[in-house]
């Protein structure tokens, strides 16, 4: 228990100043969207769909006022809501993508480098090329592909996009995860386990695996921010989730830049600071990584040294 | 890079223009099988509705879509071995027309935005990596995470909102009507066109309309700039020949200047060429937020027609141009780098 | 290598060039203070070759890099290291820096990654000379430069190459040869054949030999092997766990070793004669907490009750050179009781640390 606590503390106890801080603020600001995502229903003052309340129709491009604090869309959605809403969006997204990219990428990464040969170099060639190609191209393409294809339902729009996220990022888990097994099958508790006739399964999955997952988290944060934005983008583009189906920020920022020559701020600028908030946390939270493991980066907080006075006889 | 007396520069070019043919072969065969192997009928998703059953089994059979998978495979690649990248389906065009109707757009938007970026995202880098943890350094960091972190439609809808009426910058298209229609076309580059025309009123309508989508976009990879430039620099100033640089008591400006700016801006080269890809996704949104009539711009209307004849040849293109682009930065990454060309 | 005892060429010539008086660096951690040199005296004259020796981690390179300012973020040191009548240590890290390159040389161990990969040969003698001498014309820059790499055995035609097209022995002579070119009074050498094999080693070897020849140059030579000290060095000090235990002529030292520290580092050189392998057992103390007394006793055979409670003197040795050890003396300030061999069970305890 102990240990689990001190590895998790080791990103604070071994960065010192700025990376510090932003590991602090970044992790600060990315727990209060999450905060946000989980208590919607109750942190919203309306649903993301409502456009009454007791019986009484909301007005349209309302100016924020005391019933709508940051005022309503021309949709008759009160904005407020809708930006608490879209955070359980982004976050149910993100998880999603992640856990898809994790049950695809992470097998196929462990199959490809235990067993090399050809099937190893077809899927790194397949990899490759989906890794060159413009990410967002990539993910425009999948959601063109998977919207209206998927069975019908509230969540249906939330899983193409989450799919056509994870086709971007897979190609990271597997590149990652493929190098990891070709170097760890080397070693020698592997060698071991072969030697008394373990079978590739097993050696996958009880030595291979546990070694490999590591790397998840790490990619994951690196790859959160830009999946939020990729998610906006679609979302702004009009491909994927539905006004009505979820709060979205990207959909409503498309909505709301017909305002923008009007005077009508308040329907862009909410949704468009949340997605730069969220965003600028996860980046936070990455680089405060990315400085913590990264050696060539990293500054340890080193102790001040204090010369002692010197003794009489040296 | 062996050390061997064969590796010389047009040896290098050689070889890895060769590489260009088996990685684009490859990307060619992800797009059509993705786009292919997609659910539904592409031909009654783009024109169903508008036409009756007889006449769409009419465009399947012209389009070749009921002739066996691995023929109209074969058939992709040798029509694009000859640079034909298909019609769309919608408004039955050729794709190569579109790209050069609207490639154009697209292109002085990127280049413009690019060089933008370049030159206020290197000198920002270099800064905040040489003075690390300094007041500039936070300030220009937390810059350059903002500017990535602001999605490109939200700084569009800002500068809308709030900078494009004071400053009288127009927010939609790359002119004015009149410009488009007086200006006469002779490179299908509205921005190199208008200066062939000469007219300075049409020059300055054009570089106004081009100054906050340039702006915007340029933002983004800024941040992208910013960051890279940072990290070189502190790892090249950490490297044993600027140790040694400064153990030979060259003056401190020099150490950083030749030894540290210099060496940490080679891999950034390198890396320009998958800023290209971001660039180019970045374009859809900025066109689609200024109404520019771009690439991007017509992709996203095609998507929205459904259009796979479409949007399969100008991804296609894309793609290509992906591949030719990291061609290129390779190349010019072996001008300047002794040991690449080994 | 065998160690040959050869006389080399002694030029006294009365005022050091530089002197170090009790100097000390220190580098912070995560743990506390690392005490990497902590107290060490020693004089070079002109032209003279001082080999330094110890175990890896004693901390004779961070006394190199100490003394030419080349430090860490963190680090501190102290003490007074007179250089040409001048006090180094104390001065403003500007005129500090000045000194670098044409008064204070600095030779790496590892030669592959001190040459920027992007500039040729010629463009760093170029920059190092136009630093230091403003009003060299271009020829006289190519002049000096290409008489400095003909003294290192490259060919005038390489002049123009990039360092990548150097083998290592060939690239640790350019780096020799961009020390010297700007002919500095006192140049470390931080273990420059330790990366290099020993065909190479021994070519590198020739070369400090014959610098006192060639430019005059009083050279700090920083090593682990023995060898290379008899071979190109006039004295030799040698270091443990941050102090100077013993310092003198080669010959004195070698010959008659007197702290039991150069005695088993000599034991366990190999030579042609060896019949079995020397070693001496445990490992260096730790720095950030070292042990009392003498720093070896918890290693040393011959420790006494004394050794690991009170700290050695620093003695003259019989011939000339200083040495700091018990056995040494002086006997009138060992309390008594204090010449019992110390008990064994501190060696396994020491160990085990």
């Amino acid at each position: 228990m102990r240990k689990v606590f001190k590895a998790l503390a080791k990103p604070f106890t071994e960065t010192a100043g700025l990376a510090r801080w932003m590991l602090v603020i970044g992790i600060v600001i990315t727990a209060v969207f999450v905060i946000c995502a989980i208590f919607a229903p109750l942190l919203a003052p309306y649903g993301f769909d409502q456009t009454s309340a007791d019986g009484v129709q909301f007005v349209k491009r309302e100016a924020p006022s005391g019933d709508h604090v940051f005022g309503t869309d021309r949709l008759l959605f009160d904005v407020l809501s809708r930006t608490i809403w879209g955070a359980r969006t982004a976050i149910e997204v993100v998880v999603l993508s992640i856990v898809i990219c994790v049950f695809v990428g992470v097998p196929m990464g462990l199959i490809s480098g235990y067993y090399g040969g050809w099937l190893d170099r077809i899927l790194l060639l397949i990899m490759d090329a989906l890794f060159a190609f413009p990410s967002f191209l990539l993910a425009i393409v999948f959601a063109f592909l998977l919207t209206n294809k998927l069975p019908s339902g509230g969540f249906s729009g939330v899983l193409a996009v989450s799919l056509s996220l994870s086709v971007i990022y897979v190609p990271q888990y597997y590149r990652v995860v493929r190098n990891t097994t070709v170097s760890a099958k080397e070693a020698t508790y592997v060698e071991a386990a072969r030697a008394i006739g373990a079978s590739d399964f097993v050696i996958m999955r009880r030595y291979l695996f546990g070694n490999v997952v590591q790397s998840v988290p790490v990619i994951g944060t690196l790859n959160a921010a830009d999946a939020i934005l990729t998610l906006a983008g679609l979302g702004f583009l009009g491909l994927g989730i539905q006004s009505t189906e979820a709060a979205e920020w990207g959909h409503d920022l498309n909505r709301a830049l017909a305002d923008a020559g009007s005077g009508i701020w308040w329907t862009g600028l909410y949704p468009g600071l949340a997605i730069v908030l969220l965003v600028t946390g996860l980046t936070l939270v990455g680089e405060g990584l990315n400085e913590t493991i990264n050696p060539t980066l990293r500054r340890r907080r080193l102790l001040p040294v204090v010369m002692t006075p010197r003794e009489g006889d040296r | 890079m062996t050390r061997s007396a064969s590796g010389s520069l047009p040896r290098y070019i050689l070889q890895r223009t060769l590489l260009v043919i088996p990685m684009i072969w490859v990307i060619l065969t992800l797009v059509f099988f993705v786009l292919r192997v997609a659910p539904g009928d592409p031909v009654s998703a783009a024109l169903g509705g508008k036409l009756d059953d007889e006449a769409l089994d009419q465009r399947r059979a012209a389009l070749g879509f009921d002739r066996p998978l691995i023929e109209q495979y074969w058939d992709y690649l040798s029509s694009v071995a000859r640079l034909d990248f298909g019609t769309t389906f919608s408004d039955n065009q050729s794709v190569l027309h579109v790209v050069r109707d609207n490639g154009g757009a697209t292109l002085s938007l990127t280049i413009v935005a690019f060089i933008i970026a370049l030159m206020v995202g290197v000198p920002l880098g270099l800064v905040a990596g040489r003075y690390r943890d300094s007041l500039p350094d936070v300030l220009i960091r937390l810059f350059g995470i903002l500017s990535y972190a602001a999605p490109i439609f939200f700084v569009g809808f800002l500068l809308q909102a709030y900078l494009a009426k004071p400053l009288g910058l127009p927010t939609s298209g790359m002119a004015t009507p009149q410009t488009i229609f007086n200006v006469e076309e002779h490179t299908h580059i509205l921005l190199i066109d208008v200066f062939l025309n000469g007219n300075s009123i049409y020059i300055e309508d054009v570089l106004k309309h081009l100054i906050l989508p340039a702006t915007t976009l340029g933002l983004l990879i800024c941040g992208v700039f910013i960051r890279l430039v940072r990290v070189n620099i502190l790892q090249t100033m950490q490297s044993d020949y600027v140790e040694a640089a400064e153990a030979r008591g060259l003056a401190r400006r020099k150490v950083t200047w030749r030894h540290a700016f210099r060496n940490a801006l080679v891999p950034v080269i390198t890396v320009i060429g998958l800023q290209f890809a971001l660039l180019l996704g970045g374009a859809v949104l900025t066109e689609s937020t200024f109404n520019w009539p771009g690439l991007g711009q017509k992709l996203v209307d095609y998507i929205n027609d459904r259009d796979y004849g479409a949007v399969q040849g100008i991804i296609t293109i894309f793609a290509v141009a992906v591949v030719l682009i990291s061609l290129l930065v390779d190349i010019v990454n072996a001008l300047i780098d002794p040991r690449v060309r080994y | 290598m065998s160690v040959e005892f050869v006389e080399p060429p002694y030029v006294d010539s009365g005022e050091p060039v530089i002197s170090a008086r009790d100097v000390r660096v220190w580098y912070g951690t995560t743990r506390g203070a690392i005490r990497a040199v902590d107290g060490v005296s020693f004089d070079l004259a002109p032209g003279e070759t001082l080999g330094l020796v110890g175990e890896s981690g004693c901390g004779k390179s961070t006394l190199g890099r100490g003394l030419m300012g080349l430090l860490p973020q963190g680090a501190k040191r102290d003490g007074e290291v007179w250089f040409k009548g001048r006090e180094i240590l104390g001065m403003k890290a500007k005129d500090n820096y000045r000194l670098r390159g044409h008064e204070l040389g600095m030779i790496f161990q590892e030669p592959l990654t001190r040459l920027n990969p992007l500039m040729r040969i010629s463009d760093h003698f170029e920059e190092s000379i136009k630093q230091h001498d403003p009003g060299a014309t271009k020829d006289a820059i190519r002049a000096r430069a290409l008489e400095a790499l003909r003294l290192m055995g490259i060919p005038p035609t390489r002049y123009r190459s990039y360092p990548h097209e150097f083998s290592g022995g060939m690239r640790q002579r350019l780096m020799i040869a961009l020390a010297l070119v700007l002919r500095p009074s006192f140049v470390v050498a931080d273990e420059p054949t330790t990366a290099l094999d020993v065909l190479v080693e021994a070519q590198i070897v020739q070369i400090l030999n014959d610098l006192r020849r060639n430019f005059h140059t009083s050279l700090l030579l920083i090593t682990h092997n023995v060898g290379i000290v008899a071979e190109a060095c006039d004295r030799v000090a040698v270091m443990y766990a941050g102090r100077i235990v013993e310092q003198g002529r080669v010959t004195d030292v070698f010959e008659n070793p007197q702290h039991p520290y150069t005695r088993e580092l000599l034991r366990s050189t190999i030579s042609l004669n060896t019949t079995g392998l020397n070693f001496i057992p445990g490992s260096p103390p730790d720095l950030v907490d070292p042990p009392d007394g003498c720093r070896f006793h918890p290693r040393c055979p011959d420790a006494m009750a004394v050794c690991a409670t009170k700290n050695p003197v620093t003695l003259d040795r019989v011939g000339g050179g200083r040495v700091e050890c018990w056995l040494v003396g002086p006997h009138e300030q060992i309390p008594p009781g204090g010449t019992q061999p110390l008990k064994q069970e501190e060696l396994a305890v020491a160990d085990e640390a």
